[in-house]
């Protein structure tokens, strides 16, 4: 990877988001400087930051391309990291708050490689047990522990 | 006098039981993860901003401060121990305290940072009494264009004073200020870039964004580069610094005190930008610049004492505008519009208590911290050695519950994930994600304004630069962005942010 890639990137991702801004306004109407619709701020915003996208990207292509590190992507910790509040959304209202804390601290304990499977279950019962406590018996948050799915 | 009074309600405020339990709660949470790595301040306030909505907003806010506040002690623990800052704001007090503890003078250098904190927080929080209310005063004959305008030089400053590059920046904000318009529109109520989905329609959750974009993102960088943390710490003995260091640290704690209330105050600025300041100035001022980088008792105090108290002067911009000077004032404003409080000038008249007691609370928040960080730093020292990994599950569990909690809704979990990747994809690219949750936060109050002042001035957009006030914002703001992109300055500007 160069600055040069990594920056351009970063333009690029800049402009694929502005054009995303922009269909999104199409539908909207704009009004007038006076009476502005909803359309209206949004369209310049959506505009300035397909602008600002392509300046960086111009400004990466005149640069000078000097290598960079950059570290590799961690993709069994981004798989799982990504997947614990997921999961946690999918299960805590069908399973239940303590099912859902389970799931959620045994999926994220594996996302470094220097967890052992010991060491990952006591964190599990751990944290579960300090968050029911917390959560439910503390502060009393209205979430079901054990959700219908279950019972 | 109408400041002691004022004081005076403060300290009644903040001596109830209750306030005290919250506020020592929040700083020993900040202490904690000011020594933890890979945890900052910003993703904790997000993490258990949904708990604190349970308490009345004073305490709320009380234990909210603390954390931050609390974080740049911390912070300083582990850059002095061993060369790694558990605060980005506390980067540069690695370079001279670690070297210090390596010559076994730890105690001295975390004294230094103690004491000089200790007495930052004191003037800030006098700073923080003094400026605010008159800050407010002005503040209430603000119409909608000067609104707009301070908004603009606020988000304008805060990319100059950041680091890295100037334009990415403007792209997170201008990214924030949009994501911050999805939902409905205010005044005609149609659903804009919600996708069909009616979970949309009152906007992205922005406790999701905070804790995708800086929780998420985070544990994903550190993933990156999971090395080993046992790294010799040694052992803290003879705390006292003798009398030579302290009256090598007493000018330099009052330039850093001085320099980070000022700096603290500029939107951007807070706690990282005051210490790296201060410690450039204490290298530039001193007689014997080649000491430091090698253990200079000044490098340690100058910085910390700057640190901390531009934390503390942050506030006001909050407090009195209701405009954030950085990440954490923006989850603090979020914080009090959900508790029904618009923050704004009118919280000193309308909210005393609150205002004058989160105030005062400050002060006796940093006592608590000398006490709590110099004698037991023992306690501190031995959490050094928790590995990481064990940390991100009680961080994601927490921050599952929290995110879940506020309108129980799956689908802001599902937005927690998203931003975390786009967070963590920006990062990458070298994008500072701290812009785009203070655009987020002002893209709603910004279109307001405009359309507001639009409507009063029927159209005419001159109002902006005809009215004295907003004109002059508006010409600051656009100073600043041409200071910035001069060459010249622009090379100085990377040298700031670089003293290692």
């Amino acid at each position: 990877m160069t600055n040069r890639l990594r920056d351009f990137l970063a333009g690029a991702i800049f402009i694929v988001l502005g054009l995303v801004f922009v269909i999104g306004t199409l539908g909207l109407e704009r009004g007038t400087a006076f009476r502005m619709g909803p359309g209206y701020f949004p369209t310049v915003l959506a505009g300035l930051l397909i602008l600002i996208g392509v300046s960086i990207a111009v400004q990466a292509a005149r640069e000078e391309a000097v290598p960079i590190t950059m570290h590799a992507v961690p993709w069994r910790g981004l798989v799982l990291i990504l997947a614990a509040p997921v999961l946690f959304g999918l299960t805590v209202r069908g399973l239940g708050l303590l099912p859902a804390i389970v799931i959620v601290a045994a999926v994220s304990s594996f996302a470094s490689r220097r967890m052992r499977p010991a060491l990952a279950a006591a964190i599990t019962v751990a944290l579960t047990v300090f968050c029911v406590l917390v959560f439910n018996v503390g502060l009393g948050l209205p979430i079901r522990l054990i959700g219908p799915w279950l019972s | 006098m109408e400041l002691i009074d004022n004081l005076a309600l403060g300290f009644a405020t903040a001596l109830t039981f209750n306030n005290l339990f919250y506020c020592f709660l929040g700083v020993l949470l900040g202490t904690l993860i000011g020594v933890l790595p890979g945890i900052g301040p910003t993703a904790t306030i997000a993490m258990l901003l949904p708990v604190t909505f349970a308490l009345s907003p004073v305490t709320s806010l009380i234990m909210l401060a603390g954390i931050y506040y609390g974080a740049q002690y911390g912070g300083s623990t582990t850059a002095i121990l061993i060369n790694l800052p558990g605060e980005s704001s506390s980067a540069v007090t690695a370079i001279d305290g670690y070297q210090m503890a390596r010559q076994g003078r730890a105690g001295p250098a975390l004294a230094a940072a103690a004491l000089g904190s200790f007495f930052a927080g004191s003037v800030a929080t006098l700073v923080l009494a003094t400026a605010a209310p008159a800050l407010a005063d002005v503040a209430l004959e603000f119409g909608p264009a000067e609104y707009f305008s301070l908004m603009v030089l606020g988000l304008v400053s805060s990319v100059a004073l950041a680091h890295g590059s100037v334009v990415k920046a403007l792209g997170m904000i201008v990214l924030g200020l949009l994501l911050g318009l999805v939902g409905q529109d205010v005044n005609s109520g149609i659903p804009r870039f919600t996708m069909g989905f009616p979970e949309l329609y009152d906007g992205v959750n922005f406790v999701a964004v905070a804790v995708g974009v800086f929780g998420i993102a985070e544990i994903l960088r550190n993933l990156e580069t999971e090395q080993d943390r046992d790294v010799a710490v040694q052992r803290v003995t003879n705390i006292l610094p003798s009398w030579e260091d302290l009256k090598a640290m007493a000018a330099p704690v009052v330039r850093g005190t001085v320099l980070g209330s000022a700096l603290g105050i500029l939107p951007g600025g807070g706690a990282i930008l005051s210490s790296f300041a201060a410690y450039t100035v204490e290298k530039k001022l001193s007689k014997t610049p080649e000491r430091f980088g090698k253990g200079a008792i000044e490098g340690v105090a100058a910085p910390e004492s700057a640190n901390n108290a531009g934390a503390q002067t942050s506030f006001i911009p909050m407090l009195t505008l209701g405009i954030p000077a950085n990440p954490v004032m923006a989850l603090m404003i979020g914080a009090l519009i959900i508790q029904g409080i618009t923050p704004g000038p009118n919280v000193a008249t309308d909210e005393p208590a609150l205002f004058w007691g989160v105030i005062v609370s400050m002060w006796i928040g940093n006592l608590m911290l000398v006490l709590l960080n110099l004698p037991l730093i023992g306690v501190w020292v031995r959490l050094l050695k928790v590995p990481y990994y064990v940390l991100f599950p009680a961080i994601l569990a927490f921050s599952a519950i929290g995110v879940y909690s506020i309108n129980s809704n799956a689908f802001d979990l599902y937005a927690v994930a998203v931003f975390g990747i786009l967070g963590y994809v920006l990062v990458k690219l070298d994008c500072e994600p701290a812009p785009l949750l203070l655009g987020f936060i002002l893209g709603p109050m910004l279109e307001e304004h405009l359309r507001r002042a639009m409507i009063i001035s029927r159209g005419d957009p001159s109002v902006f630069v005809t009215r004295p006030l907003s004109g002059v914002l508006l010409l600051l703001a656009a100073a600043i962005l041409v200071i910035v992109f001069m060459p010249a300055i622009a090379k100085k500007r990377e040298q700031v942010f670089q003293e290692d």
